[in-house]
């Protein structure tokens, strides 16, 4: 009833990824935390591992996307669990890391839960991703012609 | 769609090579040693290299790319022996470009460079 990832349309919708890593899981917090490191796999950002703390990721910015996205820190618990807010365009999701080790490394899951059915219409100018991407394939195709 | 086994690498066990055909005609390389490509290897090999510069990624991560417009009905597949040939689906296009699949592709192509990091990070 009072589950977030449900509404009266109906149940959200989630990303989920599951990888195994062999690096323990204090290495991975510490990618996942330490905001140089974040920066180099993920995006610019402002992160701190603590509760509430308001933070953005940037990107660089294209038409229709200012590359910002708004985040709040949920929840800190060291080498396990990591979860913030991710904002943007219009829609506001949430991401969910667990670290559970796995004899010498770890099982890496990423949950990005929230998504909504009447949140789509968000999307339109969000697209920037794969209007990269399929416009480089246009071009390159174009080319090979 | 997003998840998959744990310690299976998604540029695994997709096409050995692509090809996009129709209007489009493309070749992507796949996961082949090179010896094992010989001369249409090479040729295979130049035109994946402009389509990683042009796409500003990965080849794995062009090939897993490919991976979620094939799950998305944005292009179809026949296989032809070690190769794959793609047809776009232009008209799928339009009601696919959700969050879903754009975060599932963001989120594989971040957690690789994750893993590149963690390599490069001292223990």
């Amino acid at each position: 009833m009072t589950d977030p990832n449900k509404n009266d349309q109906g149940a959200t919708r989630s990303v989920v990824i599951e990888r195994d890593i062999p690096h323990p899981p204090e290495k991975i917090w510490r990618a996942l935390t330490e905001g140089s490191l974040l920066k180099q796999w993920l995006m610019e950002n402002d992160f701190q591992p603590v509760v509430s703390h308001q933070f953005k990721f940037r990107a660089a910015p294209v038409p229709n996307w200012s590359g910002i996205i708004d985040c709040e820190v949920l929840v800190v618990e060291p080498n396990k669990k990591l979860s913030y807010t991710w904002g943007t365009m219009g829609s506001e999701t949430v991401v969910l890391w667990t670290l559970t080790a796995k004899g010498a490394g770890t099982l890496l899951r990423m949950e990005q839960s929230g998504f909504r059915p009447d949140q789509e219409a968000a999307f339109k100018g969000a697209t920037y991703g794969w209007q990269k991407f399929i416009g480089a394939l246009e071009r390159v195709v174009a080319g090979l012609q | 769609m997003g998840t998959r086994p744990g310690g299976t690498r998604p540029g695994r066990g997709w096409a050995s090579s692509c090809l996009l055909r129709g209007q489009h005609s493309a070749h992507l390389a796949g996961t082949d040693p090179p010896s094992q490509r010989g001369v249409r290897g090479q040729a295979i090999h130049r035109d994946d290299q402009l389509l990683t510069d042009h796409a500003g990624v990965s080849q794995p991560a062009v090939s897993k790319h490919l991976g979620v417009l094939k799950q998305a009905g944005l292009v179809r597949c026949k296989h032809r022996g070690r190769e794959t040939h793609y047809s776009v689906r232009p008209r799928g296009l339009a009601p696919l470009m959700d969050w879903i699949i754009f975060y599932s592709s963001f989120w594989h192509e971040r957690i690789d460079r994750l893993e590149a990091l963690l390599e490069r990070m001292d223990p």
